[in-house]
C-alpha cells in the first residue's frame, strides 16, 4: 500500500494579526502547517469561521490567497466583511485559532516562456490576483498590475504589485476612468508594447468580456479566478457548479475542484 | 486497540465508518487516507444524465445545511470506466449508489453496475417514482418492497436500501424492504425543508425546497434508526447529523451496526478519521473489545404498549 500524502492540510491556524487596511477591508495573517503555507497564486483555503454576536454560521467560507511563505508558516488573506461568515472573522485577534483546509484548488499557471503579462481586477478581485507579483517576479515575468475599484482608497494589492517592481495603473469609479472603454485602451496599448504575453484576472465580469475579446483577437492566453458559493471545497457537493463553454458545448465544471482559475477562453461571465 | 470491524449483510468493513452518499468524491484523499474508512460510497448515479438543479444548491440554516444539488450524473458508462477504476486505488469496499424513477429502471441500473470493483450497492429509494405520481418509494411499504424485490431479482451483490426520513411508516418500510431481500438499510437520507431570504423574499434554494442535514437532524434520525432496528433483523447503517464518536455511539447504542458521516465532513475533511479514532477511545474507555458490541447495547425498561402508544403514531 503506499504511503498517504497530503495534497491539502486539515489544521488549525493561529492569529497573528487581523488589521483593517481601509474602509472595507481587513488583512488577516495566520501561521498554519508548511502544507497551507505552500499556497500558490490563484488558490483559496476553507475557513471555519466564528460565530459573531447573534448569528451562527453554518459552512465555511471559501477565502483566495492573498498571500504565503512557506518559510514563516505565514497565510495571509484579505476580506472584505459583507455576512455572517466575515463579521465572524473580523472578530478574531491574535492568537486565536482558526480551523482551515488548504490549499484547494487550481492556482494561476505562469509560462516561463512569457516575457510581461497583465494583472487585471477589480474589488475583492484584487487581493486574489496580488500573489501573483511575487509569483512572476520570482520567475522573471515583468508584470502590468490594472487595478480598478469604486474609489481610490478601496484599491487594494498596489503597494504588492510596486514592492515587486511592477507597473500598476489604478482606475476608479470615481475618477471616471473604470469603464471598459478605457480599460479596453490601456490593454491595447500594452498589446502594442508587446507588454501583454497574458491575461491574469479575477472580480469583474466586465473586465473579462474586454480580456476574453482581445485575447480573440490578438491570440493571447489568459486565466481568471472565479467565484461561487461553495460548501464542500474538494469536489464533493456540487454546489459551486457554473457554466463553461469547452469544446463547443455548455457544460457545468466545478469551481472548487476544476478551478477556481480557468482558461478564459471558456469562461461565460 | 478494540476490533473496530463490523459485518453488514455478508460484506466485512474493517471499521463502521463511511460517507454518506453525496458528500463524498475522490477530492477528500488529498486530505485524508481514504484507505483509512470503512467503505467508499459514491454520489448516487442514474442512467439518464442529469445536470442538476438550478442554483443556489445548498443554504445553511441553524445546526444544519439544506440542499438541493439535483443529483448530476454523467451515467453508467462513466461510471464504469472511470470512477469505479478510479476507486480501485483505495481498498476500502466501494458502494455505489444508484437511483431510478421506476423500480425497472432500479433493477436494470443494479445489474448493470454489478461489475467486479463494486462490493455493494446502495439504493437511494428516497427520491421521486413517477409511477408513484412523484411520491418517493421509500415513503410507502408497499412501493418499497417493489422496488426492492426488482433490484433483488437483478443483483446478487449486497444490497443497502437507504430510506427516507420524510414518512411516517418508516418501520413498516424497514420491514418490507426486509421482507423484499434488502442485506441493510440505510437510515435516512434527509428531511424535506425549505428556507427563505428576507431580502429578496424568495426561496434560499434554487429548488425552492431541498434536504436538511448536519447536527440539526440528529435526534429524529436516531430515534428512526431505533425504530427500524426494532422492527428488522438486517443490519442498520446509521446516518444523520454525525460529526463525532459520540455521535457514531449514540447511533450504534440505537441499533445501527455502521454509520455514515456527510455534512460533518464540509466542515472538517477529519471527521471520519476523528469518528474512527474517538470509536476506538470510547470502546476501550468502557471496556468494550469490539466496536460491534455497541450495536443495539441501549439499557431501556420494557414499556407497556400503552405507554409507548405515543411512539406507535409515528411508526410502532
Amino acid at each position: 500500500m503506499t504511503r498517504f500524502h497530503p495534497q491539502v492540510a486539515e489544521a488549525p491556524a493561529t492569529v497573528v494579526s487581523n488589521d483593517p487596511v481601509n474602509g472595507e477591508y481587513r488583512h488577516l495573517v495566520v501561521t498554519g502547517s508548511a502544507l497551507a503555507a505552500a499556497a500558490q497564486p490563484g488558490q483559496f483555503f476553507q475557513l471555519l469561521c466564528p460565530a459573531p454576536p447573534g448569528e451562527a454560521p453554518f459552512l465555511r467560507r471559501p477565502m483566495s490567497l492573498y498571500g504565503a511563505d512557506p518559510e514563516t508558516g505565514r497565510i495571509a488573506f484579505l476580506y472584505k466583511v459583507t455576512g455572517a461568515g466575515t463579521r465572524g472573522l473580523a472578530t478574531l485577534a491574535e492568537g486565536d485559532r482558526l480551523p482551515l483546509l488548504g490549499p484547494l484548488g487550481n492556482g494561476y499557471r505562469l509560462d516561463p516562456a512569457w516575457k510581461h503579462i497583465v494583472a487585471i481586477g477589480r474589488g475583492a478581485g484584487l487581493a486574489t490576483l496580488g500573489p501573483l507579483a511575487k509569483a512572476a517576479r520570482a520567475a522573471g515575468i515583468g508584470v502590468t498590475a490594472v487595478l480598478s475599484a469604486r474609489r481610490p482608497d478601496l484599491v487594494v494589492s498596489d503597494a504588492l504589485f510596486r514592492a515587486q517592481g511592477a507597473t500598476v495603473l489604478t482606475v476608479t469609479d470615481s475618477q471616471g476612468n473604470s469603464g471598459p472603454a478605457h480599460v479596453e485602451r490601456l490593454l491595447r496599448g500594452l498589446i502594442a508594447d508587446q507588454r501583454c504575453d497574458a491575461f491574469f484576472t479575477c472580480g469583474s465580469s466586465r473586465l473579462l468580456r474586454v480580456q476574453q475579446i482581445l485575447a480573440r483577437e490578438f491570440a493571447i492566453p489568459g486565466q481568471v479566478a472565479l467565484e461561487q458559493q461553495m460548501a464542500c471545497g474538494l469536489g464533493m457537493c456540487f454546489c459551486c457548479v457554473r457554466d463553461f463553454l469547452t469544446d463547443g458545448a455548455i457544460v457545468h465544471k466545478r469551481v472548487c475542484w476544476d478551478g477556481p482559475v480557468f482558461d478564459i477562453r471558456e469562461a461565460l461571465p | 486497540m478494540t476490533d473496530l470491524s463490523v459485518t453488514i449483510g455478508g460484506l466485512r468493513l474493517a471499521n463502521p465508518v463511511m460517507p454518506a452518499s453525496g458528500t463524498f468524491a475522490e477530492g477528500l484523499g488529498e486530505a485524508i487516507d481514504l484507505n483509512r474508512i470503512g467503505a467508499l460510497v459514491t454520489k448516487t448515479i442514474t442512467r439518464e444524465l442529469r445536470a442538476g438543479n438550478p442554483l443556489p444548491r445548498v443554504a445553511e440554516v441553524v445546526g444544519g445545511m439544506l440542499n438541493a444539488i439535483g443529483i448530476p450524473s454523467k451515467g453508467v458508462p462513466y461510471l464504469l470506466e472511470h470512477t469505479i477504476p478510479l476507486y480501485r486505488s483505495w481498498t476500502p469496499p466501494l458502494v455505489v449508489s444508484i437511483s431510478a424513477p421506476t423500480a425497472e429502471g432500479f433493477a436494470s441500473l443494479a445489474a448493470e453496475v454489478s461489475v467486479p470493483g463494486v462490493a455493494a450497492i446502495e439504493a437511494n429509494i428516497s427520491c421521486p417514482n413517477i409511477e408513484e405520481d412523484g411520491k418517493a418509494f421509500a415513503m410507502r411499504a408497499a412501493s418499497t418492497e417493489a422496488v426492492v424485490r426488482q433490484m433483488r431479482a437483478a443483483t446478487a451483490l449486497p444490497l443497502w436500501v437507504k430510506l427516507t426520513p420524510n414518512t411516517g411508516e418508516i418501520a413498516d418500510v424497514a420491514r418490507a424492504a426486509e421482507a423484499a431481500g434488502a442485506d441493510a438499510l440505510v437510515v435516512a437520507n434527509t428531511i424535506l425543508a425549505m428556507a427563505i431570504d428576507l431580502e429578496s423574499f424568495k426561496p434560499r434554494l434554487g429548488n425552492v425546497m431541498g434536504g436538511l442535514s448536519g447536527p440539526a437532524v440528529k435526534p429524529i434520525v436516531l430515534r428512526q434508526v431505533f425504530q427500524c432496528a426494532r422492527a428488522v433483523r438486517i443490519p442498520i447503517i446509521g446516518c444523520g447529523g454525525i460529526s463525532t464518536a459520540a455521535d457514531a455511539a449514540e447511533y450504534m447504542l440505537a441499533g445501527a451496526t455502521a454509520v455514515q458521516v456527510g455534512t460533518a465532513t464540509f466542515l472538517n475533511a477529519r471527521a471520519m478519521i476523528e469518528v474512527i479514532e474517538g470509536l476506538d477511545r470510547f470502546c476501550d474507555a468502557r471496556g468494550f473489545r469490539q466496536v460491534s458490541a455497541l450495536t443495539g447495547a441501549l439499557k431501556h425498561e420494557e414499556t407497556d404498549e400503552e405507554d409507548l402508544s405515543w411512539v406507535a403514531a409515528d411508526g410502532r
